[in-house]
């Protein structure tokens, strides 16, 4: 498996950056001082003059990219996914979100695989805060390639974006032909037993699972979602009817992110057991990232007991 | 400031003042007192010192105005509706269900109002973002902000005050409507945020202190604000918190509430009288 490209996601975002910097003469990148955490840094170097570093004032940085929205320009505002929604999130509801300026907020190092920094830094309530916010579109891109394809559509999306990167280098799982759009989910695999949908970095991790469970005789589905808003509705309603069980996969508190928005739209549409994995309403911890990730439970293993645990659920 | 002129902007600065409580009056809630005190400085804001044009309030290259302390919404509105942004008229569905005229400015609603605000401490880094904004474009415009001198108790302030003098940005001229009162009384009572002009200038900005009901003093501090190369400007205004009304003067309580009925109309007939002796 020595061939296998893994990259961090905040990684694609700087590179991404750079290339519609080059395209694009209106976009700036605004910092709150990680240039080179966020990968913002690499913009930094080619633009010098369309980069701004804030300082450590991510309040103020989120009002600044409103004020420079508002005078026509396209602002992505960079800082970890704890200071970005978290800190801020009161800027970015009232100044950015409520006027539904063109604000693109940049936030890296989300979930537990921050890994030593510890709680403190990882951000796992940032998609519960965003997602209330009306009108606010999250992403939260699987691997480099969808990362990529993220920023560059949310360049062209008109009103505020929240793009969620992680810090650890995660496996590619798209290839270039991958064609990525703002509130589509994707079937990776089909199934009739049940149906994981996961973002992220547990989208691997689904993949697994789902091969897992085929040993068991187990024939699950595998969507990758990686707009939590607006969330598919379409594709979650299929999985519910064509296999009447749903595990949702995530690194993010279990309340309030993708299995919060999924249940809500099974519960009113298709009501089948919708069970979730991720971060058990709990705080992160230090430690190296993998290691974390087992500790949490945000592997193939207990994706495939929630799977499990799901179809036994089936009426 | 040559009589003629001078007597416009006293007209303008009543005539604000009386949409302010026709506003309030009808909505039954509102922020009378600290909508009263800077109706001189949004008259000559919005009849000399900005280049606007109320017909096409999304004029490319405009002067933006951002009121960072929101609630003084009331004014606002009737600055603009004065200057013909929309009918004088429409002052009264201020805060009703069915009104574009919210409680506080929504820039998507009204014409005229640059960026939505009323989250205190929040509207000075939109307007220190605008005048990044113009200063990346050769400095083709200016911004101005109005903020309230409780508001600064507010940390962003102080965050956007270090950025906007780092980032040099000399179109940026902030009003400071220094009424020394906020809701829960003075400014020393609450949580003293002075001195004041001596914070700003250590923040790296050119300060400048006026009586903020002398349209004198306003105009030389706005002329003195052109001039300044390289910093943000502060301009300190010492005003009367519910000018212009007798029983609001300095009394904290008209903060937030609303004249009634009778209040109103001893409010309207000083400023119908105030007024009639300008137009006669």
């Amino acid at each position: 498996m020595a061939d296998i490209i893994k990259t961090a996601t905040r990684e694609a975002y700087g590179k991404a950056l750079v290339e519609l910097g080059r395209k694009n003469e209106k976009v700036y990148v605004f910092d709150a001082d990680l240039a080179a955490a966020t990968k913002t840094g690499m913009f930094k170097k080619e633009f010098p003059d369309r980069f701004i570093d804030c300082g450590i004032a991510e309040g103020n940085m989120m009002g600044v990219a409103a004020g420079m929205a508002a005078a026509g320009f396209t602002v992505f505002a960079s800082s970890f996914a704890m200071f970005a929604a978290g800190r801020a999130f009161e800027q970015v509801r009232n100044t950015i979100g409520y006027p539904h300026l063109n604000v693109k907020i940049g936030a890296t190092h989300a979930g537990i695989s921050v890994g030593e920094d510890g709680a403190s830094h990882q951000c796992c309530e940032d998609i519960a805060l965003m997602r209330t916010i009306p009108g606010m579109t999250i992403i939260n891109p699987a691997d480099d390639v969808e990362a990529r394809a993220a920023v560059l559509a949310a360049a062209e999306t008109e009103g505020p974006v929240y793009m969620r990167f992680g810090r650890l280098a995660v496996p590619r799982i798209f290839d270039e032909s991958y064609n990525f759009e703002i509130g589509k989910g994707s079937y990776l695999k089909e199934g009739k037993d049940a149906a994981i949908i996961a973002s992220g970095l547990l989208v691997e991790r689904a993949l697994q699972a789902a091969e897992l469970l085929k040993s068991e005789g187990i024939d699950a589905a595998v969507i990758n979602m990686a707009t939590i808003k607006p969330i598919d509705r379409d594709i979650i309603i299929d999985a519910a009817k064509k296999t009447g069980a749903i595990v949702t996969a995530e690194e993010h508190n279990v309340i309030g992110g993708l299995g919060g928005a999924v249940a809500e739209v099974v519960c009113e549409t298709v009501p089948v057991p919708v069970l979730r994995v991720g971060v058990e309403d709990t705080f992160g911890k230090s430690g190296p990232a993998l290691e974390l990730l087992e500790i949490f439970g945000l592997n193939a293993e207990n994706i495939c007991a929630k799977v499990k645990a799901a179809i036994a659920l089936k009426k | 400031m040559n009589l003629s002129l001078k007597k416009q902007l006293e007209l303008d600065a009543v005539q604000i003042r009386k949409g302010v409580i026709e506003g309030t009056y009808n909505a039954k809630s509102g922020h009378p007192g600290g909508s009263l005190s800077i109706a001189e400085i949004l008259a000559y804001l919005y009849r000399v010192e900005m280049n606007i044009d109320p017909k096409n309030p999304k004029m490319e290259n405009r002067d933006r105005f951002v009121l960072s302390k929101g609630h003084a919404a009331p004014a606002l509105y009737a600055a603009l509706a004065n200057r013909g942004y929309f009918p004088v008229e429409d002052l009264k569905t201020l805060r009703k269900s069915n009104s574009y005229l919210q409680g506080h400015p929504n820039m998507n609603h009204v014409p005229g109002v640059d960026m939505s605000t009323g989250s205190l401490g929040q509207g000075v880094s939109a307007a220190a973002g605008m005048a990044l904004a113009s200063k990346l474009q050769g400095g083709s415009f200016r911004v101005y902000s109005i903020l309230g001198d409780g508001e600064i108790e507010e940390g962003q302030v102080w965050e956007a005050a270090m950025f906007a003098a780092a980032k040099k940005l000399d179109d940026l001229c902030i009003v400071v409507d220094n009424n020394d009162l906020q809701i829960d009384g003075t400014l020393e009572q609450v949580n003293s945020p002075y001195p004041i002009p001596e914070k700003f200038a250590a923040f790296g900005w050119h300060v400048i202190e006026i009586d903020g009901n002398n349209l004198d003093e306003i105009e030389a501090a706005f002329a003195e604000a052109r001039t300044v190369k390289g910093k943000p400007t502060a301009i300190i205004a010492k005003t009367v918190k519910g000018k212009g009304v007798s029983y609001m003067e300095n009394q904290v309580s008209w903060h937030g509430a609303a004249p009634n009925g009778e209040q109103y109309d001893i409010a309207m007939s000083e400023l119908n009288k105030a007024e009639a002796a300008l137009e006669g």
